[in-house]
């Protein structure tokens, strides 16, 4: 065995042993250990391996430029310089270089993270941003509280048994409306779940979002999906599907279809951390890149994957890194920080359109609610972390400081926009709850664009079963 | 891959002419088969099925600016050389390679379809098309019905090459049609020759729901017929009687009508008139042209490559028995592939052959 290969493994043995020494530091925080473990003696240019069989398929050239530097600091180690090459490789040069080094795992230090405001709403000394006039700032914080208020009557409405499952955005007001306001109506959204602040955004009424939850016949989607699963074709806001990371792999066929109509606009999806584990989300990133698709890809790193620790999802630093590997530009900002999140977007979202290419967004940010209402994450994670993460982190207070620090807001005003959305809402519950279900035709429309023969049959048994059974069907759906 | 692919079909070329006799006739007979005329349409030029497929995708895209095609090494003209000359007409915006990655293809496609484009996707073998199979499944199929009709992606279809081919193993054969043939919200499209590849592939790409379209590359330059040089397109969801017969009805579709076509000639010799009908679209598919055939013949037999365990011929059989279980005069026959994966040095162990068929027939009119 070469003697390297002895040195690697004992390394292993020593790296392994230590963590299992020290199970709580974390291994990113660690300075990685470069895997730079000996000089190798250069292959003689006559050896068979440096021979016929490589310049096949490329060719081999001597020193040029700056790989000469590294020729002179080889050949100090008693290396002879001119034995090294280049190779022109498809995506360009590559210098051979004498010592064999293993990339670390992961930088030195994390990825620096994007923020504008400081804890307290004010604007961090240096920090650069997107202008926000008053009138963008405020609609932006109305939104925000708007947001909040909708998630905690209809988790309310969830819990009275008036709706049959509701998922909050508590702790992502930031994300969901500053994202959405950097954006422009043509701009094609592919959501997740987490992101109903972005069609409020866009201007769904409180009474459309009642309308889906309570799946009556004014929902667009004609009740068949479980509340939250929204969509608005006049919104340029595609339906959300339930399953995780479908919609990346969408987004990049809308930014390329987007850019073959030379249109100013772009793509942007939503996921989480555990959506960046999916197949779909590694397919997309590569297409969109190699496609050079105007698309954003904006990760929602909330720390939690139902129940799933970031810590046990990826050993990456997160998702911003994985933007290199496919070779996207990509960002890492305070998603509890209204303005860093406007401002990224914004720009992202020119570099995606000016210059056809796709861009990583990853915002980090805390799932202040539970997952779902089927879910109680104190099972699983300390309340005074979620506790901290709502009261301290909270990216509504912090924005509205600044907003109030700028003397555009005031306590009266506050009160009267939280009066007036909750009122508004327990309005909007009362007409959704009223209205009729959409009637048993709509079962089998939208299957097909015309209802085929197999269904037509179906319809009709069906009916002769609900005339042979009435009450083993709701009475609230028109037959 | 490519390479790889590459140096397969240079071998499927060669083996070509062996495999007619492997499956229990001549190359000649199903060149024969497949260039029978159906009705209407003049014929023009005689071309494979492959070309056939190449004409439908240049009309596609010559037709509807907001067409593409795209897939694993379609830029170069494809594996199977059915998107040969597209990218030089009609540039590489339209036409052009992607990552090697199948729920990529179908994801993007379902994407660029939503946007009101033509998505003419190819898998480079059906057997690689199970990575995407939650894209064509959960998103593809339901885009319409979950959102109200808000959105669609009815201009999406995908192509894939199918079925056995001689040589081709464990991943290089398979038939999976019923896996899709259980999602409501798709259509699965499967031609028999290049007359009815072109017109239907036109006719799939055309409609407004997500079709997956297996094209059975055993036939890709077997298959010789001539057919109109101009755009056409033959209906979906219509079954076709390509033989008539009053004894029994055999129904099936792509490369097994050959097969099933053979097996009607010598059962002919011995007195039993078959009647032979290609499904062509699985779903939704024409139970009534079957049932019709049926009510008359008395006695069904249905056969494809895939397994018979959960293949679609245990669909159409449950059907047929549900409408024509007074008229039936014997048990549904099935002859259809084993219930093995596809076995390399076995295949002709393995296939639905031709006298399987013809001793599925004589007992099933005996019976």
């Amino acid at each position: 065995m070469a003697p390297w290969l002895v040195r690697t493994s004992s390394q292993l043995a020593r790296r392994a042993a230590s963590r299992l020494l020290s199970p709580s530091q974390h291994r990113r925080h660690r300075a990685p250990a470069p895997w730079i473990l000996c000089s190798v003696p250069p292959v003689p240019r006559t050896s068979p391996a440096a021979g016929g069989g490589l310049r096949e398929f490329c060719s081999v050239r001597g020193f040029t430029g700056e790989s000469s530097a590294a020729a002179a600091a080889t050949a100090e180690d008693g290396l002879a310089g001119g034995d090294l090459q280049e190779l022109d490789f498809p995506g360009g040069k590559v210098s051979f270089v004498a010592e064999m080094n293993f990339l670390p795992e992961s930088q030195r230090e994390r990825i620096n993270c994007y923020r504008v405001l400081d804890d307290d709403g004010r604007t961090v000394s240096g920090s650069k941003f997107q202008e926000v006039s008053k009138d963008m700032a405020l609609k932006m914080y109305s939104e925000m509280v708007t947001l909040q208020i909708m998630d905690t009557i209809f988790y309310e409405a969830q819990r009275q048994g008036r709706i049959s499952f509701y998922l909050t955005s508590h702790g992502e007001e930031a994300i969901n409306i500053a994202s959405a306001a950097a954006l422009s109506m043509d701009d094609i959204v592919l959501p997740q779940y987490r992101e109903p602040g972005v069609l409020l955004w866009r201007g769904f009424t409180l009474q459309e979002f009642a309308n889906q939850c309570f799946g009556n016949s004014l929902d667009y989607g004609k009740g068949r999906q479980m509340p939250i699963h929204y969509g608005s074709n006049r919104l340029n806001y595609f339906t959300v599907s339930s399953p995780i990371a479908t919609q990346l792999p969408h987004a990049v066929g809308a930014a390329y279809s987007l850019k073959m109509d030379k249109k100013e606009a772009c793509a942007i999806t939503y996921f989480g951390d555990g959506g960046t584990s999916e197949g779909d989300f590694h397919a997309a990133l590569n297409f969109a890149a190699v496609m050079e698709a105007p698309v954003i890809f904006f990760c929602r790193n909330n720390g939690w994957a139902i129940s799933t620790p970031t810590a046990e999802q990826f050993r990456s630093d997160g998702a911003v890194v994985r933007g290199l590997a496919y070779g996207m530009r990509s960002i890492r900002v305070d998603g509890n920080d209204a303005l860093a999140v406007y401002s990224a977007v914004h720009t992202a979202r020119e570099m995606a359109i000016t210059e056809g290419r796709p861009i990583l967004v990853e915002a980090l940010t805390y799932r202040v609610g539970h997952h779902s209402t089927s879910d109680d994450s104190t099972k699983y994670r300390p309340v005074d972390e979620i506790e901290h993460w709502r009261t301290a982190r909270d990216p509504i207070s912090r924005y509205r400081k600044w907003v109030q620090g700028n003397g555009w807001w005031s306590d009266s005003d506050e009160s009267e926009l939280r009066n007036s959305v909750r009122h508004e809402l327990l309005q909007a519950i009362q007409v959704a709850e009223r209205m009729p279900k959409p009637p048993l035709t709509e079962l089998f429309t939208d299957v097909y664009d015309e209802i085929p023969s197999n269904l037509r049959e179906q319809e009709r048994l069906l009916r002769d079963a609900i005339k042979k059974h009435p009450a083993d069907y709701p009475a609230d759906v028109h037959v | 891959m490519a390479a790889r692919f590459l140096r397969e079909l240079g071998s499927w070329r060669r083996a070509a002419a062996g495999i007619g006799r492997r499956r229990g006739f001549s190359e000649d007979t199903a060149a024969a088969v497949a260039a029978r005329k159906e009705g209407g349409g003049g014929g023009g030029k005689a071309v494979n099925l492959f070309t056939a497929i190449n004409q439908a995708l240049h009309i596609a895209l010559d037709s509807d600016p907001r067409s593409y095609v795209f897939g694993e090494d379609v830029g170069f003209g494809g594996v199977f050389r059915c998107t040969t000359g597209l990218a030089d007409r009609f540039g590489r915006n339209r036409v052009f390679n992607t990552p090697l990655c199948e729920q990529g293809i179908a994801g993007f496609a379902v994407g660029l379809a939503a946007m009101g484009n033509r998505a003419i996707a190819e898998i480079q073998f059906a057997d690689y098309i199970f990575p995407a199979f939650d894209q064509i499944v959960n998103e593809a199929a339901k885009f319409r019905y979950r959102s109200g009709n808000e959105f669609n992606c009815g201009g999406l279809t995908i192509r894939s090459p199918y079925g056995a081919v001689g040589h081709g193993g464990h991943y290089h054969s398979q038939s999976p049609e019923a896996f899709f043939c259980h999602v409501p919200g798709l259509k699965v499209v499967i031609p028999r020759s290049p007359r009815e590849a072109k017109g239907l592939l036109l006719a799939s790409i055309r409609d407004p729901n997500p079709v997956v379209f297996f094209e059975p590359k055993w036939l890709y330059r077997l298959a010789v017929e001539e057919i109109p040089e101009e755009d056409y397109m033959l209906p979906l969801s219509q079954a076709e009687v390509i033989r008539k017969g009053n004894d029994i009805t055999l129904i099936g579709w792509g490369a097994q009508l050959a097969v099933l076509e053979q097996a009607c000639e010598a059962a002919a010799k011995d007195g039993i008139s078959c009647e032979l009908i290609d499904l062509r679209t699985l779903i939704p598919w024409d139970k009534e042209t079957v049932e019709a055939s049926v009510s008359k013949t008395g006695k069904l037999l249905v056969s494809h490559e895939a397994p018979i365990t959960g293949g679609f011929g245990a669909e159409i059989a449950a059907s047929i028995t549900e409408r024509c279980f007074q008229r039936l005069e014997a048990p549904v026959a099935r002859v259809c592939g084993l219930d093995t994966p596809f076995p390399l040095v076995y295949e002709t162990f393995y296939m639905p052959t031709k006298n399987k068929v013809l001793d599925a027939i004589k007992a099933t009119v005996n019976y």
